[in-house]
This record gives C-alpha cells, sequence and structure tokens, in this order.
C-alpha cells in the first residue's frame, strides 16, 4: 500500500501546484475583460463620479498585483475573500450553490454509472445484435445532442405534455426529499443521457477486447456460459479503463452543468459562475473555478488510484 | 333571427368582460351595436364584468433578468428582477398609477413654489415598514441621500444633481430645494433606484437588512434565484390582494414559458417575440402588450463627418423603413418611431406630428443637396442592446442601400458596450429604459452640456426650450414647448428612433388586472404583486 500512498501524496502536491497556476491565470484572464467591475455593476448608469467612487469602495483603486497578492494571502489560509458586489463571503455565497451541484451530480451518477455499466455488459454480451445497435445508436444520439436541446424534449414530453415532472428545478428550504428527487428528476435524466453512451461504450470496447484473449477462450472451451464469461472473466481485467471514463464522466457532472442549469433553472454553481464573470466578480469566479480544477485533479487521482488497485501489475512498473 | 344572433354576441361580449379580455369603453360599443340600450349594457357590464378584485392565494410570478451578484442596494438596482422585486416589497415616494398618471404612495400630496425650485411632499402618516416603525421624514431625506453627495456610487446620480438640499419640515413632509426650477421632481421620484429604505442614525440608509415599506414583507431573498414574500398588513396604499407571493428568475426565456404553460408560474416577465404567437394559442393563458417609453436609439456625433451636416442625418432617417423593422424583428411588438424621443407613452405627448415615412428618393436628394452621394458609414451594435438589435442593423443596411447609402454593421461584444462603444463610437445603437416624462428624456441625452449627449447635437433653441419648460407649471404651456422640441429633435437632432418597444409579458388567465396597465415597467409597471388578483 505504501507505494499507493506515496503516489496518492505526489499526486496532491502537484495538484497545489496546478491549483495555484490556475488562479494566477483566473485572476489575469478576469483583468483582461473589457470593462470593470464598478461599470458592469452600473451598467448604462455609470458616471465617470460614481463609477470611480464604487471602485474605491470595492478596492479597485488599488493595483491588480496586490489585490491578487492579498487575495493568495488569504486563499492559502482558507479564508476565499468576499464577493466585490454583495460584500458577503465567498463561502457563503457558493457553498450552497456547490451542495446543489454535488446533490444533481451524485443523483445522476447513481443513476448513470450503474445503468451504463450494465448496459455495457449486456451490449458486449449481445455484440453485433440488433439490441447492440439499438443501444449504441440510442445512446450516441443523446451524447451527440446538446445538453440544453435535450433538455427541451424532455420537458416538451415530460413536463408539458405528460405533466409527470416539474418543468422548473427551483428548490425551497421545506422541500422532503421525495419532492426534492421529484423536482430534479429531469435535469438529472438530462445529465444521465449526456454522459451514459461514453461509459456504456468503454466498458463494452474494453471487454470486447478481452474477448479474444486466450484465457477467455478457455473459459468457453470449458463450457463457461457466455454471461459468466464475461462478469467473471473479461469484467475483472477491463476495470482500469472503465475507471478512468467513470471518473471523467463524474468530472463532467460537476463542472459542465451549466446549460443544464440555466435550461431547468437549477440554482447550482454553473449559473453563480456565469453571473460573477459577467460581473468581473473575481473571488466568486477564483473560487468556482478551483473548485471545479480540484475536481477534475481529485477524480483524475482517484481513477488511478482505482485502476491500480484492480490491476495489481500497474504497481510494479518495469 | 337577428334576435337570437344579437343574443350570441351579447353572450360572447359578457363571456369576454367575464374574463377582463375587453375594456368597459369597447364593451359599451359593442353592446349598443348589438341593439342595447346604454343603461342595459351598463347593467351587463356591471354584473358580468370581471369580478371586484378579492383576496387571497399565493402568487407565482417568473421574472427575467437576475444575478446571483444582485444586491438590495437600490443605487445599483440595474436588472430587472431587482426593479420588480423593489416595487414589491419597498415604496416610493409616487408611483405611476395604471392609467399613466402620476399617484401618491409615500408622499400623500405635494406642492412646488411658483417658480418650481422648491417642492414639499406630505408623507402619508400610515406608512410603516415591515418593522413596525412609522416611515419618517428622516427616512426619506435619508434615502434620497443615498443618491447625493460626492462619493455616492449610486446610478440615480444624475437623476438627482440639480437638487441642493432637501430638508426635514419636523410636520411628516419634506422640502427639496434646486437649484433650477424643476416641474417633474414628483415625476423623477418614481425612479426604482428612489426607494425608501430605514435611515441608519449617521444619516445613511439601511438597505442589507431587506425592511421596507411596500406591500409585502421580505421572508426569504436568494439573490438571482427566488423572493419569497408575504404580505405587509397595513400598507398604507389599497392593493395587496395576494396573501403570499414568490418571484423566481427564470433567466431563460423558454424556461419562463413552459413554467407558465405547465402552472409552475401564474405570470411571466418578457415573452420571447418569435413565439409569443404559438403561446396565443394555449386556453389558459392570456398576453398583455403595452406600448411603452421603451426604445433603441441610433445616435450619431453631429460635431463629427458626415453626420455634421443635417442633410445627412435627415437622409438616413428617411432611409429606414420602420414598419418592416416593427414586422421582421419585433414580430408586431412596437410602435413606430418619429425620431423624438418622446412616446405616446409619455405625458405632453404631440399627436399632430406627421409620421416619417420611407422615402429613399428624397434621402437621395439630400444627399445630393450635402454633397455626399454614395455615403457610406458604419453602424456599431451589439446583441445585448434589444433582441434582434444585429438583425435590425443589417435590415436597416438593406433598406438604406435603396438610397445609395452604404451602412457597415459592425458587431461590438456585449461585454463592455456601454462603456467602451456608447459615447465613443459615432454612430451606434443604444437601449434605453422607458422614462417618466420628455424632460427626463430630453435633459439626460439631448440637452447640449449632459454627460450622455449621446449625439453631440447641440440645438440653441431646443436647450432654451428645455430648461424653460422645466420649469413651466402650467400643462398646457408646457406641452406646446414639447411639441416644438419633439419638431426640432426630428428635423435636425442626430437620432434615429425607429421604434419604441412593448411591454410583451403573459399570465395565466385565472390572474386578473384591472383595465388599464401602467406603461412604465413590465408587469403593470413592476407593480402585477399588489394590483393584480386571483379570480
Amino acid at each position: 500500500m505504501g507505494d499507493i500512498l506515496s503516489l496518492v501524496a505526489k499526486r496532491l502536491g502537484l495538484g497545489l501546484l496546478i491549483l495555484f497556476i490556475i488562479s494566477i491565470i483566473i485572476f489575469f484572464m478576469v483583468e483582461l475583460l473589457p470593462g470593470d467591475i464598478a461599470q458592469a455593476v452600473l451598467g448604462q448608469g455609470a458616471t465617470e463620479e460614481n463609477v470611480a467612487a464604487l471602485r474605491k469602495e470595492m478596492g479597485l483603486d488599488k493595483p491588480a498585483i496586490v489585490r491578487y497578492l492579498e487575495w493568495l494571502g488569504g486563499a492559502v489560509q482558507f479564508n476565499f475573500g468576499n464577493s466585490i458586489v454583495t460584500g458577503e463571503s465567498v463561502t457563503a455565497t457558493i457553498g450552497p450553490r456547490f451542495m446543489n451541484t454535488l446533490f444533481l451530480a451524485t443523483y445522476a451518477a447513481v443513476i448513470a454509472v450503474p445503468f451504463a455499466i450494465v448496459l455495457g455488459i449486456i451490449v458486449a454480451l449481445l455484440r453485433n445484435s440488433i439490441f447492440d445497435r439499438v443501444a449504441n445508436v440510442a445512446t450516441l444520439s443523446a451524447i451527440s445532442s446538446p445538453e440544453f436541446f435535450l433538455g427541451y424534449i424532455l420537458i416538451l414530453y415530460f413536463a408539458v405534455n405528460m405533466g409527470a415532472f416539474p418543468a422548473i428545478s427551483s428548490l425551497s428550504e421545506d422541500m422532503g426529499t421525495w419532492e426534492l428527487l421529484n423536482r430534479t428528476f429531469l435535469p438529472a435524466l438530462t445529465l444521465v443521457l449526456v454522459v451514459t453512451a461514453h461509459m456504456m461504450r468503454m466498458t463494452r470496447a474494453a471487454i470486447i477486447n478481452l474477448l479474444a484473449s486466450p484465457y477467455i477462450e478457455m473459459a468457453r472451451l470449458k463450457g463457461v456460459p457466455p454471461w459468466r464469461v464475461i462478469v467473471k472473466h473479461a469484467l475483472p481485467n477491463a476495470w482500469a479503463p472503465i475507471i478512468n471514463v467513470v471518473a471523467l464522466n463524474l468530472a463532467y457532472l460537476i463542472t459542465g452543468v451549466v446549460l443544464v442549469e440555466v435550461v431547468f433553472v437549477y440554482p447550482g454553481i454553473g449559473q453563480a459562475l456565469v453571473d460573477a464573470v459577467s460581473k468581473r466578480d473575481f473571488p466568486v469566479v477564483q473560487a468556482c473555478c478551483l473548485i471545479f480544477a480540484a475536481t477534475f485533479i481529485l477524480l483524475n487521482l482517484a481513477a488511478d488510484v482505482g485502476a491500480i488497485l484492480t490491476n495489481p501489475r500497474l504497481r510494479h512498473p518495469k | 333571427m337577428t334576435k337570437v344572433k344579437d343574443q350570441i354576441l351579447i353572450d360572447r361580449l359578457a363571456e369576454a368582460a367575464r374574463e377582463g379580455r375587453i375594456s368597459r369603453r369597447s364593451f359599451m360599443n359593442y353592446s349598443l351595436a348589438a341593439g342595447m340600450t346604454a343603461s342595459a349594457a351598463t347593467g351587463l357590464w356591471a354584473t358580468s364584468a370581471k369580478a371586484q378584485p378579492k383576496s387571497g392565494g399565493h402568487f407565482r410570478l417568473g421574472a427575467h433578468d437576475g444575478n446571483t451578484s444582485d444586491t438590495h442596494d437600490p443605487g445599483t438596482y440595474v436588472s430587472f428582477s431587482m426593479i420588480q422585486l423593489a416595487h414589491t416589497f419597498r415604496s416610493y415616494l409616487t408611483l405611476i398609477e395604471p392609467d399613466g398618471s402620476l399617484g401618491p404612495d409615500v408622499a400623500s400630496e405635494w406642492s412646488a413654489t411658483p417658480d418650481a425650485k422648491e417642492w414639499t411632499f406630505k408623507l402619508n402618516p400610515n406608512a410603516t415598514f415591515h418593522s413596525g416603525r412609522k416611515v419618517t421624514a428622516n427616512d426619506v431625506v435619508a434615502s434620497l441621500n443615498h443618491h447625493r453627495g460626492e462619493d455616492t456610487t449610486s446610478a440615480a446620480a444624475a437623476l438627482v444633481s440639480d437638487i441642493e438640499e432637501i430638508v426635514d419640515n419636523g410636520d411628516n413632509s419634506i422640502t427639496v430645494k434646486m437649484a433650477g426650477g424643476n416641474a417633474d421632481l414628483p415625476w423623477l421620484m418614481t425612479d426604482y433606484h428612489l426607494a425608501i429604505c430605514p435611515a441608519n442614525e449617521d444619516g445613511s440608509i439601511d438597505w442589507r437588512s431587506g425592511d421596507g415599506c411596500g406591500p409585502y414583507r421580505l421572508v426569504n431573498a436568494e439573490m438571482g434565484v427566488n423572493y419569497e414574500l408575504e404580505r405587509h398588513d397595513g400598507w398604507h396604499l389599497d392593493g395587496a390582494y395576494f396573501d403570499k407571493v414568490t418571484i423566481t428568475v427564470l433567466n431563460d426565456p423558454n424556461a419562463r414559458q413552459t413554467a407558465l404553460v405547465t402552472g409552475d408560474v401564474d405570470a411571466v416577465t418578457q415573452i420571447e417575440l418569435k413565439t409569443k404567437s404559438l403561446l396565443q394559442r394555449d386556453p389558459n393563458i392570456a398576453i398583455d402588450e403595452v406600448p411603452s417609453a421603451a426604445t433603441v436609439t441610433h445616435p450619431m456625433f453631429c460635431d463629427q463627418a458626415p453626420f455634421d451636416d443635417v442633410n445627412v442625418r435627415n437622409a438616413l432617417k428617411l432611409s429606414m423603413d420602420r414598419q418592416e423593422i416593427i414586422d421582421k424583428i419585433f414580430f408586431g411588438t412596437a410602435s413606430l418611431g418619429n425620431d423624438f424621443h418622446h412616446s405616446p407613452a409619455m405625458p405632453y405627448w404631440p399627436d399632430d406630428i406627421p409620421q416619417r415615412e420611407y422615402d429613399p428618393e428624397k434621402a437621395k436628394s439630400l444627399l445630393k443637396k450635402a454633397g455626399a452621394e454614395g455615403l457610406e458609414v458604419t453602424l456599431h451594435t451589439a446583441d445585448s442592446v434589444v433582441s434582434g438589435a444585429v438583425d435590425m442593423a443589417v435590415l436597416y443596411s438593406e433598406q438604406a442601400k435603396q438610397s445609395g447609402i452604404t451602412i457597415n454593421v459592425k458587431r461590438e461584444p456585449n461585454d463592455g458596450y456601454y462603456s467602451d462603444v456608447w459615447l465613443k463610437k459615432p454612430w451606434c445603437m443604444v437601449q434605453w429604459g422607458a422614462r417618466p416624462t420628455p424632460d427626463v428624456m430630453y435633459s439626460l441625452a439631448y440637452k447640449e452640456d449632459a454627460a450622455w449627449n449621446e449625439s453631440h447635437w447641440e440645438n440653441d433653441r431646443f436647450n432654451e426650450l428645455l430648461v424653460k419648460a422645466k420649469a413651466e407649471l402650467d400643462d398646457a404651456k408646457r406641452a406646446e414647448m414639447y411639441r416644438e422640441m419633439a419638431l426640432l429633435a426630428r428635423n435636425d437632432g442626430g437620432t434615429v428612433i425607429p421604434i419604441f418597444t412593448n411591454f410583451v409579458y403573459a399570465r395565466r388567465k385565472n390572474v386578473q388586472h384591472g383595465e388599464n396597465l401602467a406603461p412604465s415597467w413590465q408587469m403593470d409597471g413592476a407593480r402585477a404583486c399588489s394590483r393584480w388578483w386571483f379570480a
């Protein structure tokens, strides 16, 4: 296990370095945007005097590098500052939003991952049959359509025509679990449709790859039924690539949901990020982006660790 | 036979009246045409016209344009959902009534000195904040001062810059003293920034707590997501029929529309014009369309070639087919503009000024006179100016080809449009929200020394009249001055004003409203939550 722990430690250290570099890039990208936060807040009503007053109030009269260093000084102590526009702490602004996004991502993942892997196994078993073709075409069509389009289609059939689910997923605090699941079903389903194809096809490909191996032929020759060949013999060796794809898709569920949030009016972090960018609210932008970056880094790490654990050979690189 | 037919007609009229689809005036006209006597028609109107407002219910409104970064600071109100919310939980000194006239809010009456330099507002003694405290003159003074002074961060600073002093008279009234006379001051007080908030001891206002003196009390506010409110018992005006109000931010037009169709909300702001006719087919939904004073101007720098020649300016005005723009870009939901920034939805509108028509021949002859044949100009625009702005510019450039003018459409980024393009490029498109009076509009963007004189237009007579009309308390004289100013702007000014947009919003049919809808903002002057009711 020691080798895994040292790998995790190494990768986490590298991850911190990456986060630091990303924070610099994001800060200066926000600086590069035309107009500044005071103008964005005052909009068309901006005059020279009130823009200057607002800039001063927001602390924008200091040079960019000073503002960045101030932010960095706070960030290393886990204090991500206050939103420039609203003056509230970034943690309080983003926290509930991020929990909402995590909830939706978990909801979708709990449905999508088992569904995709089981479907992948079934189509590997029934490869080149009609079922295989139909499943492939259907999932590929789903992944090829933009999310907002899928969302609109689902709304049209499930919300407008059938009235089975609500069209908008606005949340309120006094909602029970059942109502929450009901309200967020359509956005979760949209996400499921978007991520299923990738995972299913990787499962199928990884298994089929192995089916030509001698040990699978051996199993077949000894009379093992086809489903057992796949589940017991092929699947354990196919986990590594599958875990990789699952991890990537989980990251996508968290970072790629902004369109789904807009279509279903779901108060997640993507919407907060878009608002913050349009107002040049740097501390909020920074926090959102770092959350996204950290999600990718951690899930990639998890994928590698998972792959190593399921395939002992990877622990002894030649 | 005729009798049966007439009866069917009368039944239909009664039904239309019940559903609130027909105004009293049209109802009377049609009823008389159907052979009823005037008194019978009046009786029928009284019995079948939609029921009087009744209290109760939970009104859910889907509003566009909300951001996570919105705040309760009235000085930086900018998104529409906040304006909607402000009119629901806060009050103003005065308000715009559904028929477009000026009415009392926190101020119950007001009067001016003859030079219109000093205005005294008497406050309504019944006005209270949600915390239970009475609204005092001190609160009103602090609320107005929030937008004044050197270090104010308010977007309404320009609007109140003429005010020199605001005095608490000690008898529940305030007096506003101004540098110059302004007959419009009570109208200015309806501006959405000038909300009345509780004063702190140091003379600033407490806007953070979300306390207000409006018809509804804020229970829960999640910025850019949703706002829950409850009726403020003891509100100082009539109305506030709903028990509870929820305003949900629905930025996506499609989300608004489906939420309305599926009944997740009871009314929505700003529907997509492209799909208006489809939405109209739904029997449960009513669409309200109200002509407004909001517009898209095309100001050109009158002190810069080629726009420094009035013939060139007028040639450009004549080269636009406004009706085609209304039909193709606004899907019929706009009214004709006439190149002066004064819409029929504002007071003192002069109705006898001839409409400028599309006339490429005349434009050609003007260009010849100016020696500017084969004119080539660039029009800067961005999609954020108005939905379809770039298409509108392209359509205009096609229309102008008939007069031998080449308009190059330059599409600018939405971000920073109002800091980098507006007031910087010699010809661009600008969105203007509805302003309450012609004076506000002309003083903001047409006065020679205004910071936002977007067309750099300097006309002595116009500026002289502007100052005179501003302090004129006699309505008839004022109207005459605004008529002359409109003509000057139309024939000499540097701004093409193609259209005034209509407000188009929708509700489910069980939501009802009075005969008129205020032209100041969408949703009945942003006051639907306190003016409308459930059938």
